[in-house]
């Protein structure tokens, strides 16, 4: 079937927007596990928030805060046919991004350094509502990091595309939801940043 | 609504493109193929599925050990549930007929994204395998049931993982399918089909395509617990370390009770055009009919409760859930109605889609009303985990989407295939399937009633009698079944040559060849008129 | 191929929202070293809502989409919600 003839971005983007809405409900299942579990170890929960290093969720936070900025804006820069800057303004967003997993790396490797992962002994003498609050932390940021790698790649193949004009200012639905995918773990983590470092 | 001229284009059976072959098939993008390539896959599993319960019901026809002992009961009835539930009711009508008929019946060429339709199918192949996979391989098969219910699920020594991912994986083809039909309906239908002059399987569909993809995720993330759970021991659903084995039944219901929807709404479609099509008469009520079957998608979405009453919920949970319950009900009752108010005063061609509807109608009210019985609260305490429910879900499911289906199966066979199925060995083969299946499920109810648990390879002298009777009414079932498939294959060899409209159907799928064309319309048709437009 | 919107957004905007959106962050983190009891979770929970609020209509563009993009986000958002209150039920009154 010959494609330009019959292209529809409309489609292409409600097509986009059904699949965050699958990813909301697949978060969506993790934030009932979370609802439940706080309401039964609220003290609990309280006590073990603060062993997180605000300093580094609100580092984070505002990482992704402008690398959602970055690639919103690469959008206009292909609207604007200006090829360069969407192409920085992408690599930004792609840096972010990584900077983002390093952080976590450490953040990640700090607990595990005291012994606090799923299935630690250690961990399991401290109490349910600590394995409970751990337990959330590791597979909620975990599971959030991994789609953090998925959209990088998502958007470095959209960077390439671009760098060979496969997108440009006449064709940029890919582009656009590259950015909505990537909007959307910006949007998870607006959440998962109070519920885990700021209910201290 | 214009026939389309016979122009000699060749149908999307003999095109000849890229690949040749099986290729032509396990690569190719046609909405049509794919639709036979889950066909076959399915009806495959189909059968797979049933030797299972031939076999867990040969092993009731006694107390005691028959031909296997309890672990092997128990590894037959997750498999048989994993296969039944997963793989063959839940894509069962979308993936084979959403598949062939949606975008003929808007008017479309295909579906909005027709490689991803075929990475579903990808996906779904991938599924069956895992689960395939995880009955030979490590410590044993599954024996959890296909609920996987916590802490079992995570303690047993059976082999859960490639089980669960098998599930997670054929979910996902699942919530692609759904996006695919979402975005098929909102941007193809042809010019002049206005949303309420859309037929009512793609209604149906569409109310279906929203619960796959806003249910599934929650069975995702619910199995990815599970193998966290098994792997890491994180705790969300183990006491010991904290967490409440009810959330796992919470979260798997969540999804798995609007599965069921997923599973009779699209049945519920195909009934309705079938009903129509032999009544010669258009649908009674049809925008009831549109609003009750988004408004069944809707409801259903929050009584999953109903399956844990005895669980240990607190007592407004336990009303919340009945409540909710009795009022999805109701939609589901306005159907009938209208299904039989659509045969008032029809002109009625006796053919055997229709006997199939008319089948339908009687077990899904039988099915339904049981659950209505199940969905009281002080009912449900005697009879929860008994064979009453057993026999709740075989009429409601086996029923109502199994019999749907093979309607389905023989009202578009002609379109599908160009040709005529043996009318006469159909109808034998359907007649002695009913008579199997009534004799099959019906004393389930009864022996539930009186006690008999479900899952259990052994029970009480008590229950023999009645359990000899369901057991030979699952081989008169079987047979039914051999001769419906038997018919139908045989029909594609020997049958006579199919017209583009055997039945007189109004909608736009009876206006094109049989089998139709690679692109389904020479033109694109224009609507002007409601889909079911009889005199 | 629909021309329908080519809206193009200002980059000034984008940086704009930004800021709005640090600055609430900054805010959430400074309301949550007061403690305020359960209120103060409840604040830095509303601040996430509001900021979530800029991202969907300002950088995901449902401000300038159809309506039914926003409809179909609030109605996906209440669902998740009501699914967590009926949860609840059965917790909450154990």
């Amino acid at each position: 079937m010959t494609a330009d003839i019959h292209r529809d971005d409309l489609a292409s983007k409600t097509g986009m927007w059904l699949f965050l809405f699958t990813e909301m409900l697949l978060f969506g299942g993790l934030f009932v596990v979370y609802s439940v579990y706080r309401y039964r170890n609220s003290q609990a929960f309280h006590l073990a928030a603060e062993e997180l290093s605000v300093f580094i969720g609100t580092i984070n936070t505002i990482i992704l805060l402008v690398s959602s900025t970055t690639i919103a804006m690469s959008i206009t820069a292909i609207q604007k046919k200006n090829k360069k800057l969407a192409l920085l303004l992408i690599g930004i967003t792609i840096l972010l991004g990584l900077a983002f997993l390093v952080n976590k790396y450490f953040e990640w490797g700090s607990h595990i350094r005291e012994h606090i992962y799923p299935g630690s002994p250690v961990l399991a003498l401290r109490g349910q509502g600590d394995v409970l609050f751990y337990g959330l932390y590791f597979f909620m940021t975990g599971l959030h990091a991994l789609h953090i790698i998925i959209g990088l790649v998502f958007i470095g193949v959209i960077a390439s595309k671009i760098v060979r004009n496969k997108i440009d200012s006449g064709n940029y639905v890919l582009l656009e939801n590259s950015g909505l995918y990537w909007h959307l773990v910006d949007l998870i983590w607006i959440f998962l940043f109070p519920l885990f470092y700021l209910i201290t | 609504m214009n026939t389309q001229k016979e122009i000699a284009e060749p149908s999307y059976l003999d095109y000849k493109g890229r690949y040749k072959g099986l290729f032509s098939w396990i690569f190719s993008t046609d909405h049509k193929r794919i639709g036979l390539l889950y066909l076959f896959s399915i009806l495959s599993l189909f059968v797979i599925g049933a030797t299972l319960g031939l076999l867990m019901k040969f092993e009731l026809i006694a107390p005691g050990k028959t031909i296997m002992g309890p672990q092997a009961y128990n590894a037959f009835f997750t498999l048989h549930g994993i296969v039944m539930i997963f793989a063959v009711v839940i894509p069962g009508l979308p993936a084979v007929f959403g598949n062939f008929l949606l975008p003929i019946m808007i008017g479309a060429k295909d579906v909005a994204f027709p490689r991803l339709n075929l990475f579903s199918w990808y996906l779904y192949v991938t599924g069956v395998t895992l689960v395939i996979i995880s009955q030979f391989a490590g410590e044993g098969p599954p024996d959890t049931g296909w609920t996987f219910y916590a802490p079992y699920s995570f303690r047993t020594t059976g082999t859960m993982l490639p089980a669960v991912f098998g599930a997670f994986v054929l979910g996902f083809s699942s919530i692609l399918t759904g996006l695919n039909f979402l975005v098929t309906i909102h941007r193809m239908r042809a010019p002049g089909m206005t949303w309420l002059k859309m037929p009512l399987f793609p209604w149906s569909l569409y109310a279906t395509a929203w619960v796959q993809l806003l249910a599934t995720p929650i069975i995702g993330i619910t199995l990815l617990m599970v193998v966290a759970e098994r792997t890491l021991h994180i705790g969300f659903f183990d006491p010991s370390l904290g967490g409440d084995p009810l959330l796992y039944q919470h979260l798997f219901w969540t999804y798995s009770h609007p599965a069921v929807y997923i599973m009779i709404l699209p049945a519920m479609g195909a009934i309705s055009e079938i009903i129509t099509t032999f009544s010669h008469k258009t649908i009674f009520g049809y925008k009831f009919m549109v609003v009750s079957v988004l408004a069944i998608a809707f409801v259903g979405y929050f009584v999953w409760g109903h399956h844990m009453f005895t669980s240990g919920m607190s007592g407004t949970a336990l009303y919340t859930f009945s409540l909710l319950t009795f009022l999805v009900a109701i939609p589901s009752a306005i159907k009938v109605f209208n299904w039989i108010s659509t045969m008032h005063k029809g002109s009625i061609d006796l053919q055997t889609p229709f006997y199939w509807a008319i089948a339908f109608i009687f077990v899904f009210m039988i099915g339904g009303f049981s659950g209505l019985i199940l969905g009281s609260l002080a009912a449900n305490v005697h009879l929860h985990n008994t064979h009453f429910v057993v026999a709740h879900f075989h009429f409601i499911v086996f029923g109502g989407t199994g019999f749907a289906f093979f309607g389905a199966m023989h009202y578009w066979f002609p379109k599908i295939t160009g040709k005529m199925y043996d009318k006469r060995w159909a109808n034998i083969g359907l007649i002695l399937f009913f008579i199997g299946f009534i004799t099959l499920y019906g004393p389930m109810f009864y022996l539930g009633f009186k006690g008999m648990p479900r899952r259990y390879f052994d029970y009480d002298e008590v229950f023999h009698a009645g359990n000899i009777i369901s057991t030979m009414g699952s081989w008169v079932l079987y047979s039914g079944l051999a001769i419906i498939i038997i018919n139908l294959f045989s029909s594609l060899k020997g049958g006579a040559k199919a017209p583009s409209d055997p039945w007189g159907g109004k909608t736009l799928e009876w206006t094109i060849p049989s089998p139709p064309p690679v692109e389904n319309f020479t033109e694109t048709p224009v609507i002007t008129k409601g889909p079911y437009d009889y005199k | 191929m629909e021309n329908e919107k080519n809206h193009i957004i200002p980059y000034r905007t984008y940086l704009f929202v930004l800021a709005g959106l640090i600055a609430a962050t900054l805010t959430s983190v400074a309301v949550t070293q007061i403690s305020l009891g359960t209120l103060t979770v409840a604040i830095a929970l509303f601040i996430a809502a509001v900021k979530s609020s800029f991202v969907l209509r300002i950088f995901m563009h449902l401000k300038y989409e159809n309506r039914m993009f926003s409809a179909a986000v609030i109605a996906v958002t209440l669902l998740i919600a009501i699914v967590i209150i009926i949860t609840l039920l059965d917790y909450l009154f154990r």
